[in-house]
This record gives structure tokens, sequence and C-alpha cells, in this order.
């Protein structure tokens, strides 16, 4: 439709990055650096948006930061130019500061105290106008709606879902005896605090409606599997059996969760219903069957198993039944995790020593390792699958790592207090 | 000696509760910004875990029982025979003394993967409770389980810290 789609295609589609580093930073507030960006940028202009002076800059600066720090854009000049979404842009203008798209909008006020930003997107070489929206907002909520301004824009110029509006869980570990569970925007704005405790949280993992973790605790000396409701606070124990408790991974209708439990001896694979009940058993081969997690059709469960000698990455059918072996390089792989599309897995591989990020096309079995670093772990996809959010070490702390599925483009989230670790990138907000 | 079993009490304490977002009002049909940052996690502290007093032969350092703790080799799960004695008093003391239930937490170095490493940590537990069990202490006096990674005794990260991780640790009642 718009010459803009194909055009960028055309160049190259470079892999989207989310995590923006932004002014301001509390003690626990993750700051990002960019370690990496794609070779062709889409050259954009993000006019400052007019209207309400402090309002305007919180939008304008959150749009610019999330499409800049993505490595997919090159930010145009757009000194001298006032204008907002109901100016007629001068194309020739800016096709000559080098733009392929400009977006220009406003901060209006709307009624009782609320704000209404709108925005259009204009594709420069076409002339014409490529997309555009209002939003009714708030001062609180000035940020989330610069955000969704970004993902509307991210779209129409690649063609593919923004991830600008979505969240990401980690745990800080703080001291020996302090762990929170944070949620933060996925610019690293907006941490909060879903849980503390003295002792260690691990696996989180987002339910597909997004609005609940199931993560495994060990603060009653054991891991047991719980299901956490951000907005309450709510908690309910999804699986403590005897023995423990662990790796919790949703299935896509967000019905159940496949846990790993010992209590049958040895630790085996089991589905469970989300509020705990209807337990069944899933694997039977007499080794460590572990780290779980659903293919996104439900179809299939790929986990981690040393049935072979040395662990590696098996499937079985959702209805059980023989499982097949997935990885076969190297001595050790762990850690799969499929992408949203089913086709391909990231997964931590060992090599030469090193535990590194990689990923497998599942069709053609094809392996690329993606990092040179040494402590990998915990891989989690973004939601448009473009991206892929890793735990990995640096300079003796934990630090969380962004890598985009080509590996080109990189970002390094870190807190000034403490290990982060256990990333987990939530799904689209709806 | 009379010796209550408490089970772990999980205590949780609720926060203030978050404040519901608006979407009442829309204006001109534009969608309304319900979901910020700012809105949607409350925060939850657990409950801690009380520790109880334990009889002196349990904790009295002369008492070959104050020790609880069995080393693994590398990428072994086999209890050495240098702990054979350990084991087989604390099997003894079970056995002696069927109030009393132990938990056995498994443990691993740091390298690799958490959730793998938490099933190796099993099987180290396991090995600990199965020794017990041959030498009279009954199943439903013991529970395995493994922290993996997550508690090490040893901070560091070299071979001597990784050693003193690979570890079983014994727990009686009032103890977790």
């Amino acid at each position: 439709m718009f010459p803009i789609v194909p055009t960028i295609r055309r160049i190259g589609l470079l892999a989207v990055a989310a995590l923006a580093l932004l002014q301001g930073s509390a003690q626990a507030q993750l700051t990002i650096e960019i370690t990496g960006a794609g070779a062709n940028r889409i050259p954009v202009a993000i006019a400052e948006f007019g209207g309400e002076a402090s309002a305007a800059r919180i939008v304008t600066s959150v749009v610019r930061a999330d499409l800049e720090r993505s490595g997919l854009f090159k930010m145009i000049d757009t000194s001298g130019a006032a204008m907002t979404e109901a100016s007629t842009p001068v194309y020739d203008e800016w096709k000559s500061r080098g733009a392929d798209a400009l977006a220009a909008g406003s901060i209006g006020e709307g009624a009782d105290g609320r704000k209404e930003a709108r925005f259009r997107l204009y594709d420069v070489n076409k002339a014409g106008v490529l997309g555009g929206s209002a939003f009714v907002t708030s001062k609180p909520m000035l940020r989330a709606t610069g955000h969704r301004i970004a993902d509307i824009i991210y779209e129409k110029l690649t063609g593919e879902p923004g991830i600008f509006s979505t969240r990401v869980a980690y745990v800080v570990r703080a001291s020996a005896s302090r762990y929170e569970l944070h949620i933060a925007d996925a610019d690293g704005q907006n941490a909060q605090v879903a849980l503390i405790s003295k002792e260690p949280i691990i696996s989180p993992s987002w339910s597909p409606d997004g609005g609940r973790l199931a993560y495994v605790s060990f603060e009653n000396k054991k891991p047991i599997v719980y299901v956490h409701s951000l907005a309450s606070g709510k908690r309910i124990v999804a699986a403590n059996f005897k023995g423990s408790n662990s790796a919790p991974a949703w299935s896509p209708d967000g019905r159940k969760l496949a846990v790993v439990l010992s209590k049958d001896g040895g630790s085996q694979i089991f589905t469970v219903n989300a509020d705990g009940s209807g337990v069944q058993r899933l694997t039977t081969a007499s080794a460590i069957n572990t780290e779980p997690n659903f293919s996104p059709d439900g179809q299939y469960v790929y986990f981690t198993s040393d049935r072979g000698g040395s662990p590696q990455i098996y499937r079985v059918g959702v209805g059980g039944g023989d499982a097949q072996r997935v990885s076969f390089e190297g001595s050790y792989n762990v850690t799969p995790r499929l992408s949203p599309d089913g086709k391909s897995m990231a997964f931590i591989s060992r090599r030469d020593g090193s535990f590194r990020l990689s990923v497998m096309d599942l069709a053609s079995k094809q392996v690329q390792v993606l990092t040179d670093s040494h402590k990998d772990e915990s891989p989690s996809f973004s939601p448009n699958g473009r991206m892929i959010l890793i735990a990995t070490e640096q300079g003796g702390r934990g630090v969380l790592s962004a890598v985009s599925i080509d590996g080109r483009i990189k970002q390094r989230l870190s807190i000034s207090a403490g290990d982060v670790r256990e990333p987990a990138w939530s799904p689209f907000n709806k | 000696m009379k010796r209550l079993l408490i089970p772990a009490a999980l205590a949780l304490l609720l926060a203030a509760c978050s404040s519901t977002p608006d979407s009442s009002d829309k204006a001109g049909g534009a969608p309304v910004e319900t979901r910020g940052g700012s809105g949607g996690v409350t925060t939850v502290t657990t409950g801690g875990v009380e520790s109880r007093g334990l009889p002196a032969v349990l904790t009295d350092p002369t008492s070959i029982l104050s020790k609880r703790s069995v080393y693994f080799d590398f990428d072994s799960y086999e209890v050495k025979s240098e702990y054979k004695d350990l084991v087989t008093a604390h099997a003894k003391f079970l056995t002696d003394n069927r109030q009393f239930k132990m938990l056995i937490q498994g443990n691993t170095d740091e390298r690799g993967s958490r959730e793998y490493n938490l099933a190796l940590g099993q099987k180290r537990a396991d090995a600990v409770r199965k020794m017990l069990t041959l030498l009279g202490a009954r199943e439903d006096q013991l529970e395995s389980v493994s922290l993996g990674e997550e508690k090490p005794k040893n901070e560091g990260h070299d071979e001597s810290a990784w050693a003193q991780n690979r570890r079983g640790d014994m727990l009686y009642s009032g103890e977790f």
C-alpha cells in the first residue's frame, strides 16, 4: 500500500528493540545501555508535540527514545519545525532533511482534567498520511501514551507489532536475605515491586493474559510454585507437594501450568490447572525432566532431560507418549523457549565451558550462537519475537541483556543496587 | 521429649490495595489509557519461618548429630563413604525419635541452568533420603527437596567454593 513498508523491508528488516534508557534513576531503576544497533536504520522525524509544553515534552521524548533505542530508527533533527497533527507537512523540506517518515502531534485538554494526545504519521516520499490516532490520557499516563504512539509508528514502519507498551518481570537480589520480584515497563521505567522475600524467587512466568505471574519461591525452605495476581497481590499455591515443586510454564490458553514435581521420585513434568487442581503426569523416563515450555500451538511441551546421558532438549506431545530429541550438538543444551511463531527455539548451550544464548531454527535444525558471554541463562522472547531477554553476568554482577534474534542489536540492563536475574518478558499489553 | 511439628505457616501481608484505573469516560471515541506504569502492581511481603528450639543432642557441637551436611563430588550424586557414620547416626536418631521429621535440602554449585541445577540438587537430597531409609528412618519422617544453586554456603566462584556448595543438608522439625 504505502511504499515505505516494502522499501524498509528491502533494506533488510533488523530486529526490534524495546528497552530504552531514560532520564531519572532511582536506586532500583534498571538502566539500559545500548551496545549494538542495526546497520540500516530508518530515518524518521518526530516533531516536538504541540500543546501543553510539559506534557508534550514527556510524550515526545518517550516516542523518540523508544524508537531510537530499538536500534531500527535514526532520529532526524526537527529543530525549527513547529507543527501538530493538524498541520500540513512541507514534504519537500522533510525530504531534504533526509526523513523517510514524519510524525507530529499535540497534547490537548480533555474533559475533567484529562488530556488528549493526538498524532499523525506521514510517508515523506509518498507525501501522504500513513496513520494516526488519539488517546485520552492523564498526567500519570503520559509515558504509557508515548509508548502506545511509538508502538503504532513502529508497526506502520516495520510491519510488525511494537513492544514498547509491554513489561518485564525480573528478580533483584538486593542481599543474601532480600529478594524482590519487580515489574517494570519495557523501557526499564516505573519498576514496581510485586514480592519481597528473604528467600530466593526463581522462574517467573507470565500468564498469557498478562495479569498473573507463576514463579518458584523458597520462602518455606523448599521450592513451591505460586500464581500471583499482580493487581491485587493475591497469591495461590499452584503446586506444593512433598518434595520440590518448580519450573512453571503456562499453556497458551492460560488454563494449565506445566510444573516439575519430585513427589513420585526424581524430577518429572506434570500439568496442573492454574488453581492447582487436576495434576497429571506428562513424562515417565527415569531421568531428570525439567524446564517445560509449551509450543505456541499448545501441542507440544519442550523440556530438558538427561535421559541420554547429558542434558539435552526434547519434546513430547501434550497428551504424553514418546519424547523426541531436539538438540544434538554439544553436551549441555538446556532451557528451551519457543518463539511466539513457533518456528525457532531459544536455549542455552555450553560451548568451551561458557553458557551462551543460542537459537535453533526448528525446521532446519540450524543453530546460531548469539552471544560471546559466559554465563547466559533464562531466555525469554519479546512477544513480537524480535528480541530475546536473558540474564547474564558482567564484572561479577548479574545483569540482563536483550539480544535481537540476529544477534546484532544488544542492550544491557543493570541495576545499581544488586544482582538482576530471572527475566521474563510480558505478553502484549491488551 | 515433646516437640510439636509446626508446619511452616505462610503469612501474607497484603499491602494497600491498588487504585483501580477509571476507564469510564471516553472522549471522542479515543482509546483511554488505563494501564500505565503507575498502575497495576500490589506489593506482597512473604512471611518468614520461625526457628524453634531443638534438643541439645542435635545442636551440641560435640555430638555427631550437630553435623548436618554431606558433601558431594563434582557431577556426583552418591553419598561418599566418609559420610556413612554421619548418616547412620541421624538414621538412628530418627528411628529412636519417630515424632521427629527431617527436611533434606540438596544443593549444587552455580554453574549452569537454575532449574536444571534444582533437579540435580534433588538427586543429592534423594540420595541422602534413600540412605536414611535403608538405615531405619521411615519415609513419612523424611522429605527431600532441592535448593539448587540458590543458597550457596560459599559465594565464591572457584572450585573450593563450589565444593562447599555441592551439598545435602539435614534439617529437623523446628528448623524448617
